[in-house]
């Protein structure tokens, strides 16, 4: 008998169960096709401005950065502004993301490379799927619009995100992530980002930047 | 690094944890550090009592039809094109993986921090069949120089100080300037961050455990502060994951709930900084992500504990909250306990996959304080399950004999009123008598455990019940 | 719950514990007159031990065998009170697991649990009681023994009961819910881990510098009176009954018993 058999004929053994039962069948087929959402925090179950407000407190938390600006055109130079004040380089790195190609990166003097990170980059900017502002978590889906490397190798990591794709939940989100991939796809990387890289294995210490970025600044954009 | 338990000696490694002073310091951390900020972030959320029992009653669901969740969870991953391989036993997961590696030519492979790893002892088994593995979590590339086991399930190194870290730099990063300061512990993060860089983009290979793995979309799912499981996953070629059956979890919304109490217990965030959800290899079109995507799952022993006593404990979701809050282990530290598993949560699942014959002291080694199951996020009744222990142990005759006689001996008069009242009044006169000089023992035969370290409290002589029946007597 | 003919005072049966019956007889004294002070009939029924020791050891046939005597002693009265949250624990959450698979005992031990409570907690919410007639001087620190802690929600009471003591000033120490380190046979079994925990308890027990330390179980007052006086501390330990019941006379738990008040 193979390993596999083995496995489940033991599984099975122990639960004093065949595999054939019928209710048992359609109670794991219901709750896969229905995903109760369980018990969905009050905190987060506003709209609106409030809604940001908490996104950008709770981030804030975290130990992220945040800039708010008014709309895609302005993004650019909230972003030269960031990287002056920050005393880094005008030099970034982004994906293919149409959004980030709708933004007049030209009007600034930022120089501007494109595709996934190699380990040499300090700054990368890619765009969120969505904030979540229940913990300030940003969500980033893989693909060639945003490299999953930029969200790891470089010391800074710029994220961008849409105010009208912050939910309260991260229900919400995988609703959303349903309706745009289908039930039961996924991306083949789903981040939740909540902050910057840190680590407390040296006596307990918080430092951050362990291997991941040691900033993380969000450039929530609209109202 | 771990394959032979010393759990039979916990009695031995205790004493000498006892007496090891920069362990002692190290482990003040945990008391202090855990503790304060688990509750401070618990208080922050009013559902999170509720969100508690959600995670444990999904966890009961998902058990209660783990062939069926497997099974769903195995084809999702197959249509995401990547590779489940089933494992019964530790060296059958070796294998596996180490079959994946040498297929694959790798030199370097990198991992994330994964107990299961450990469980299985698989850096040795890398090692042998001629790879170099990486540990690349903070805590357990330190650990890995000094070549010990983790002391603790999500801070391995907890019981190191920053000296002890700077000599173990200092002896294996020789190709740096011997003159570098490394007197901050922001500097020893920093060096392990440019060594690890390297390793990270040489790997060919990287290994991450799973905090969950999802039925409904194939999905495995990792947890991290550092982003070191990240960077081992997406940037070599092949992605192994290492996960035992437990692990699974029915849907996108089942986890969020787990995930909600999880950063809480384990370190008193409301979430850890990096949540990670993979499903299958690289997509069309993608410029990074790796090209294979394998899925080595474990049982080894798990199976045999469902429908058992001990099925519970399988709901655990590797938060640490049982250690942190542990007077045992704030006295004794991880390694005492002799195995991967150290705290309650080691007490009592050791036991279930070394045997309780090498780990029947873990289960006997607590006050039955009930802090652990006071805190755990998914409600596991562990002093419960470390009393079946002793059940277990007492049946089968491993308790120590003179714990049985000195037992047998109190339940003899205890199931006897009459006799007992009678022989306890004179013995508790006899010994008050003699403490009533100083009210105390300072040493008492065959109470050695205690009278060592305390003295014990001399009786007041005679017993309640004897002087309650003299009073009723003076008043009628 | 069963509920007492309001028209007469509450029977209740006084379960001493074996600890207090064998070693401190005079909690088992305070807690009678708390209880009388309170408007209850009290009796004590023959009695040994709850079988905790039993128990927790892993001896499932005597423990049942001491819990089946201890039912057929105690189910007759309408509460069953005992000095410490331990053995009341042991009763109340414990006793229904030990007989749920025997239908007929299983009834009378759900039946006992239900009525059975660690003494503050039976006097703050059964029967309402909020202050007691006692006068003690000084400054105590109470210290939250697990079993009542956890099993059954002993915090506020005591401390509510304390408050009314006349002269007495309450002062938390750190930690004063962390375990003391006892655990019954644990402190003879792992002494010197006992230690290790009984000494850090001691610690912060000190930096409080109350005059007095106080808690609802003998075991564990006896083993940090123990731990103290090994240290040469001249902190008093005493049980929180003696305390609430102003039977504060008699020597402190290790003290000589020639010996009066150390103040
Ligand atoms: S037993 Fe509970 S508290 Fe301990 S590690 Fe597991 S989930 Fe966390």
């Amino acid at each position: 008998m193979s390993a596999r058999e083995e496995i489940f004929g033991a599984v099975r053994r122990s639960l004093g169960v065949t595999g054939q039962e019928q209710p048992r069948r359609e109670a794991v087929n219901e709750r896969i096709a229905k995903a109760p959402r369980g018990i969905v925090p009050e905190r987060g179950q506003l709209s609106g401005e409030a809604l940001l407000a908490l996104f950008e407190e709770q981030a804030k938390a975290t130990l992220a950065t945040i800039d708010r600006v008014k709309d895609r055109a302005a993004v650019p130079d909230a972003i030269a502004d960031f990287l002056r004040r920050t005393n880094l380089p005008a030099r970034l790195r982004m994906g293919a993301d149409p959004r980030l190609g709708e933004m007049p990166w030209d009007k600034t003097a930022l120089e501007v490379s494109h595709g996934k990170s190699d380990g040499g980059d300090l700054v990368a900017v890619n765009h969120a799927f969505a904030g979540v502002a229940e913990t300030g978590t940003l969500i980033l889906t893989s693909g060639p619009d945003n490299p999953t490397t930029l969200n790891f190798l470089p010391d800074y990591a710029i994220v961008i995100v849409d105010a009208k794709d912050v939910r309260g939940s991260y229900e919400d989100v995988w609703q959303r992530i349903r309706d745009r991939d289908g039930k039961g796809h996924m991306p083949r990387t789903v981040n939740w980002i909540t902050g910057p890289s840190r680590s407390g294995d040296i006596e307990q210490k918080l430092l951050l930047g362990a291997h991941g970025p040691r900033s993380v600044h969000i450039v929530l954009v609209g109202e | 690094m771990t394959a032979h338990p010393t759990s039979p000696y916990f009695k031995e490694n205790a004493h000498e944890a006892l007496k090891d002073e920069q362990l002692q310091m190290a482990l003040s951390n945990v008391r202090q550090g855990f503790i304060d900020k688990r509750a401070a972030v618990a208080a922050k959320l009013p559902e999170f009592e509720a969100l508690r029992d959600s995670a444990r009653d999904i966890k009961n669901h998902t058990l209660a039809n783990l062939d069926l969740y497997l099974e769903k969870w195995e084809n999702k991953v197959h249509d995401a094109g990547g590779h489940v391989h089933w494992a019964r036993t530790a060296e059958e997961a070796r294998q596996a993986i180490v079959d994946i590696c040498r297929k694959a030519g790798a030199k370097t492979v990198t991992k994330g921090k994964s107990m299961i790893s450990e469980e299985i002892n698989l850096n040795a088994a890398i090692e042998a069949a001629g790879m170099t593995p990486v540990e690349t979590d903070l805590g357990e590339y330190i650990i890995q120089l000094r070549n010990e086991a983790p002391s603790h399930i999500i801070a391995p190194a907890v019981h190191l100080n920053a000296t002890q870290v700077e000599s173990d730099f200092r002896r294996v990063h020789t190709h740096l300037d011997p003159n570098r300061d490394l007197s901050e512990p922001v500097q020893l993060l920093t060096e392990a961050r440019q060594v690890l860089r390297e390793k990270f983009l040489a790997a060919d290979v990287g290994i991450t455990g799973a905090n969950f793995l999802i039925a409904e979309t194939g999905t495995s799912v990792i947890v991290t502060n550092e982003g070191n499981g990240d960077l081992t996953q997406i940037l070599p070629k092949i992605h192994i994951v290492i996960a035992s059956i437990e692990k699974l979890v029915p849907t996108l919304d089942d986890v969020s709930q787990i995930l909600r109490v999880l950063a809480r217990s384990a370190t008193g965030q409301e979430m850890s900084v990096y949540t990670t959800f993979s499903t299958g290899p690289r997509r069309p079109g993608d410029v990074d992500g790796p090209e294979e995507y394998h899925v080595v799952v474990l049982d080894n022993g798990r199976s045999a504990m469902l429908g058992t006593s001990f099925q519970d404990m399988l709901r655990c979701i590797r938060c640490g909250a049982c250690m942190n809050h542990c007077p045992v282990y704030h006295a004794v530290g991880g390694h005492a306990y002799g195995w991967v598993y150290p705290g309650p949560m080691g007490a009592v699942l050791s036991p279930s996959l070394i045997g309780v014959d090498k780990a029947g002291h873990l289960p006997n080694a607590s006050t039955f304080c009930g802090r652990c199951e006071s805190v755990c996020p998914v409600r596991i009744p562990l002093p419960k399950m470390m009393r079946h222990w002793r059940e277990q142990e007492f049946e089968r005759h491993l308790t120590p004999a003179t714990v049985r006689s000195g037992l047998g001996v109190w339940a003899f008069f205890a199931k006897r009123p009459t006799l007992y009242r009678f022989a306890s009044n004179l013995g508790m006169k006899a010994l008050a008598f003699f403490g009533r000089d100083k009210g105390k023992f300072t040493s008492l035969p065959f109470a050695g455990g205690w009278t060592d370290y305390r003295d014990f409290p001399a009786p007041q002589g005679g017993t309640f019940q004897d002087q309650w029946k003299a009073r009723k007597g003076a008043k009628s | 719950m069963a509920a007492p003919n309001s028209s007469r005072p509450p029977r209740v049966a006084l379960f001493a514990t074996c600890l207090v019956d064998l070693m401190r007889p005079s909690i088992g004294m305070a807690t009678a007159k708390l209880l009388e002070d309170a408007g209850c009939v009290v009796e004590v029924p023959s009695q040994t031990c709850c079988g905790q020791p039993a128990f927790n050891s892993g001896d499932r046939d005597t423990a049942r065998a001491l819990a089946e005597q201890m039912i057929a002693a105690f189910e007759g009265y309408d509460y069953i009170v005992a000095p410490s949250g331990s053995c009341a624990g042991q009763v109340r959450k414990h006793y229904p697991e030990l007989f749920k698979h025997d239908p007929n005992l299983a009834r009378r031990a759900d039946a006992l649990a239900e009525k059975t409570y660690e003494l503050t907690s039976f006097l703050v919410d059964v029967l309402g009681v909020r202050k007691v007639a006692a006068s003690v001087a000084g400054t105590a620190t109470y210290h939250d023994s697990c079993s009542g802690l956890r099993e059954l929600s002993v915090k506020k009471q005591p401390r509510l009961l304390l408050q009314s003591v006349d002269g007495l000033s309450l002062t938390e120490m750190n930690e004063n819910e962390v375990c003391c380190g006892f655990g019954g046979t644990f402190a003879v079994k792992y002494g010197e881990i006992s230690d290790s925990i009984v000494t850090k308890k001691a610690e912060n027990i000190e930096a409080a510098e109350p005059d007095m330390l106080l808690a609802g179980d003998l075991g564990c007052l006896m083993n940090m009176a123990g731990k103290l006086s090994r240290m040469g501390s001249t902190i008093e330990v005493r049980h929180v009954a003696e305390v609430l019941a102003g039977m504060t006379d008699l020597p402190p738990i290790g003290a000589p018993s020639g010996q009066e008040k150390a103040r």
